[in-house]
């Protein structure tokens, strides 16, 4: 049982002992120190600390610890002057530094196992370099801090670790920086609530500026940077929303009363930061859209899930708003400046191409503008002013749109159909928005939509023809009013021709509009789409006639029962001439859905080969008008598997214009250009255009040089 | 005008080159006879191999020329050969192909053949003919006239051929990694010296100076992705 320790006995012994290390390593003592000396100094302490275990010792190890700290003070202080006179031998005058933190933590490191433990305090070598640490902060304060012996500190730290940097940074700067955070979000906290924004922005700037000073005085400038960083985030990041948004004074506030602009301009630096907090605003609202359209459309009915339904409409509405709202703030407050614009182009840069519920963007899109289109718009009745006020909006929305190729198919697609089924509300506004994207994307993105509405106007035009040639040549006139639309192939979206065994009453009719057209026209080939007509049949019902609005392929079979009252599947199938799908489809609409103008054996709401139909000949409505609709299929998977296998030829073509022009270019400038150029249209996948540059080496169109493999040469 | 003594020097100088002439003449049909004899005997080689019909050594009498030369025909060192000897359609050498070969080796019989192997093999390892014989090992192989490509399985063959020796980590997880991938089914002359590029230039197998974003082709960019997620 050691006998009990005076504390101060006890610390008597640890300065005898430290004073004598002290002198071993300034060189002035004799003997030098042994194992035997520091055992005892360590077993000093650990006595100190343990005698006595029924009172509560940690009083000691409190007054220990203390002490030593004061001690390593006390030791900087006096060793101050051979810190600045002998800087030659700085890196000596560290390791002996580091020496005696070590060896004291070694004495002292019974406290460091237990106390310090039980504490929570910093270990004892955290500790001995704390007290730098201490001094910065003294300086944050305001204090006067000795700079130089800061830095020649922190060009020790630099000059002595192992690989340079590593030992500044993994010891001094790590804990630099977050003391830092610290203070600056104690600071933030401090003043977010009492300052006005500009007061704040101007805390901030100072802020800003003083760090850099501190970096150029007495850091390593590699910290600037992270430091900078550290200091914006808790002073701006943190609190964006706060500053955006503060009741009388926030930014948005601010914005709206026009203030901002003179705050902005006291603030020369801090331009970058502002964008960046409205910047990072607008991408948190946007993508907050993206996720509540999200949500709203998972919780639609599993069958409609693959159509554009409502949600995304909606989304694009708040969309087009929040863009209104933020460029208004752009032009007005921020009086046009660049920095902001770019900012704002990135943030919805980053939300609009955002797939919603499995839907791309580009088809969301373009959706879009088929209902604003579209005769019965969805849930939107607008005026003409506002339909064009719209399509203004949503073009300059498009310009973010990373596959525009995928949203110009889409659009050409669902123009066909409107235009097709007479859906659309009118011409002018179809021509509208085609120079509106013409305009933005040139004249390549719209020529083909642009040459399908031609095709109806001009349609209407040979119509006009065909009646006065009908009227010119009575003999052709037989009786079946018909109109044709002639559409030019290369600007429509392929379609299969249908091979639809044609009713004898519409075989004339065809004849006769054959004979008129080339009659009229040269070297013209006319191949008959009976998916998209439509016809109107009178069907004598014995409760009374009603005229029916079908499809022509409704139509075809319907007439099938003019010559007998059953058919068979099978036998309809055949008559017709048209693969089963294609049977099915009108066969539905006209027995299983709400107007069962045929009666299907067994009554069930599906068409299977083996079903017999027959004419219903008690069908009857109480409008002696009715449409029977014919629900056709989005072929959307079509569309993007056809943009897809059209990309690697656009960028065949880019390369081989760019590489014609330059005759030779190293690799990293050819991808740059090519991206740059095919940018108009989608994004390009830099290995996709790898690949194509490794096919046309292939095909001799290009070569690698001999002597420099990043380089290539144009194969005239 | 030359006096006595000018004269006689010029006369020993004439002498001395009519001398040395003639010595070079004597020299010049010496070594010709020579040249004559050892090109007898390399036609005379190729005689015991070739066909009759066709004039030219068919893949049997290759096979014949390597068990005497006590090489495994599917050794590299046949393909060294046939590089010596510019050889233009594989499995086959014409008489000049012959002829080019064993002359530049300096060899007119079997045995002297086989001595000149190991030479030619350090001749061919040597950087700037390694290169052209790699390129060359490629078009050897293409067997069709407007062929650029050769299959995946041959060309696994071939590098380990070519390189195993020298490169055999890097070789055997190339072969491994062209095997499992569906991407490519031939190679090209591109992507073929890329390969020798990426043993020569990239530390294996940490891969750490390989760069995606430069020209390598996109085989290799996929095969580096390949081998970082199976090493992790």
């Amino acid at each position: 049982m050691a006998k009990t320790v005076d504390l101060e006995k006890g610390w008597e012994e640890m300065k005898k002992g430290m004073a004598k290390l002290k002198a071993t390593l300034e060189g002035q003592s004799d003997s030098p120190f042994d194992s035997e000396e520091s055992v005892k100094l360590y077993t000093t302490v650990f006595n100190l600390c343990t005698q006595n275990r029924k009172s509560d010792h940690t009083e000691y190890a409190a007054e220990l610890y203390k002490r030593y700290r004061s001690a390593i003070n006390e030791y900087i202080n006096e060793t101050k002057e051979t810190w600045h006179i002998f800087s030659e031998r700085t890196s000596e005058r560290w390791s002996n530094h580091n020496i005696m933190v070590r060896w004291l933590s070694k004495f002292f490191s019974y406290l460091d196992r237990y106390y310090v433990v039980k504490q929570s305090l910093p270990n004892l070598a955290e500790a001995g370099k704390a007290c730098f640490h201490d001094l910065i902060e003294q300086e944050r304060e305001g204090g006067q801090i000795d700079r130089d012996l800061v830095r020649s500190v922190v060009s020790m730290f630099r000059d002595v670790g192992v690989s340079g940097i590593e030992l500044y940074e993994n010891d001094f700067e790590v804990y630099m920086l977050e003391n830092t955070s610290v203070y600056y979000a104690r600071k933030a906290l401090d003043h977010i609530l009492v300052d006005s924004c500009p007061d704040y922005m101007l805390m901030v700037e100072q802020c800003l500026k003083t760090e850099k000073e501190r970096v150029s005085h007495y850091l390593c400038p590699s910290t600037e940077p992270k430091l900078l960083e550290k200091t914006q985030h808790e002073l701006l990041f943190v609190h964006a929303n706060q500053l955006l948004e503060k009741e009388s004074s926030g930014l948005s506030r601010l914005l709206e009363d026009g203030q901002v602009c003179i705050s902005i301009s006291v603030i020369t630096n801090g331009l970058e930061s502002v964008s960046t907090i409205f910047r990072e605003h607008v991408t948190s609202i946007g993508q907050a859209l993206v996720r509540n359209a999200a949500d709203e459309a998972s919780h639609k009915k599993v069958e409609s899930k693959d159509i554009v339904g409502f949600p995304e409409q909606v989304f694009l509405r708040k969309v087009i708003d929040l863009h209104d709202k933020y460029l208004s703030y752009v032009n007005g407050c921020f009086m046009n400046n660049l920095i902001f614009q770019k900012a704002l182009d990135e943030a919805f840069e980053v939300f609009c191409n955002k797939q919603i519920a499995g839907v791309s963007s580009a088809e969301i899109f373009a959706t879009f503008c088929d209902r604003i289109l579209k005769k019965d718009g969805g849930s939107e009745k607008l005026t003409d002013e506002a339909i064009e006020e719209t399509l203004d909006k949503i073009v300059k929305l498009i310009v973010h749109l990373h596959e525009k190729d995928l949203f110009a198919e889409f659009c050409r697609k669902k123009l066909s159909r409107r235009l097709l089924s007479d859906r659309s509300v009118n011409e002018e506004h179809e021509m509208s928005l085609l120079s509106k994207l013409k305009q933005q994307f040139g004249g390549q993105f719209t020529s083909k939509m642009e040459g399908m509405v031609e095709d109806l106007i001009l349609g209407r035009e040979k119509q006009v023809e065909f009646g006065n040639y009908l009227r010119d040549n009575p003999h052709e006139n037989r009786g079946t009013d018909m109109s044709v639309t002639v559409l030019t192939t290369g600007f429509w979206p392929t379609y299969k021709s249908s091979e639809l065994n044609v009713p004898t009453e519409l075989i004339r009719c065809i004849e006769v509009f054959s004979r008129f057209y080339t009659s009229n026209t040269r070297n013209r080939k006319l191949t008959w789409m009976f998916q998209f007509g439509y016809c109107n049949l009178i069907g004598r019902f014995k409760p009374k006639p009603i005229e029916l609005q079908l499809s022509t392929h409704q139509a075809a079979t319907l007439l099938l029962f003019n010559t007998s009252e059953r058919l068979s599947f099978s036998e309809i199938m055949s008559q017709l001439n048209l693969p089963s799908e294609e049977v099915k489809k009108p066969l539905h609409s006209l027995s299983c859905s709400n107007y069962k103008v045929l009666i299907k054996e067994p009554d069930n709401k599906a068409i299977s080969s083996s079903d017999v139909f027959e004419f219903n000949s008690m069908f009857t409505d109480k409008m002696r008008r009715i449409k029977i609709p014919l629900p056709h299929t989005e072929e959307k998977k079509k569309v993007t598997v056809d943009v897809d296998r059209s990309r690697p030829f656009a960028i065949d073509a880019a390369v081989v214009r760019i590489m014609k022009s330059r005759k030779a270019l190293g690799y990293q400038q050819l991808l740059m250009e090519c991206v740059e150029q095919l940018n108009r249209i989608f994004k390009p996948d830099v290995r996709l255009i790898k690949k194509r540059i490794e096919d046309l080496i292939h095909r001799d169109y290009l070569e690698r040089d001999e002597d420099d493999v990043s380089m290539f040469r144009y194969k005239a | 005008m030359l006096d006595a003594k000018g004269q006689e020097i010029i006369v020993e100088i004439r002498d001395a080159i009519i001398v040395t002439f003639n010595h070079l003449r004597l020299s010049c049909s010496a070594s010709s006879k020579a040249i004559i004899k050892e090109l007898e005997r390399i036609d005379h080689l190729f005689n015991l191999y070739a066909n009759r019909s066709s004039g030219m050594i068919d893949p049997e009498g290759i096979e014949a020329l390597c068990s005497d030369l006590e090489v495994d025909h599917t050794d590299v060192r046949i393909l060294m050969l046939a590089w010596k000897m510019k050889a233009e359609k594989q499995g086959y050498f014409t008489l000049d192909e012959w002829r080019r070969g064993l002359k530049a080796l300096r060899a007119d019989t079997i045995s002297k053949l086989k001595k000149a192997l190991p030479e030619l093999e350090k001749e061919v390892r040597r950087p700037p003919n390694f290169v052209d014989f790699y390129s060359y090992a490629f078009r050897y192989c293409l067997t069709e006239e407007k062929q650029k490509s050769i299959d995946i399985e041959s060309i696994c063959q071939l590098l380990d051929l070519v390189l195993g020796s020298q490169f055999h980590p890097q070789v055997d997880m190339l072969i491994d990694y062209l095997k499992t991938q569906k991407d490519y089914k031939v190679i090209n002359m591109d992507q073929w010296m890329g390969f020798l590029r990426f043993c020569n230039e990239i530390s294996f197998p940490d891969l750490s100076n390989y760069d995606p974003d430069l020209a390598w082709p996109l085989i290799l960019d996929n095969f580096v992705e390949w081998m970082i997620a199976k090493q992790s």
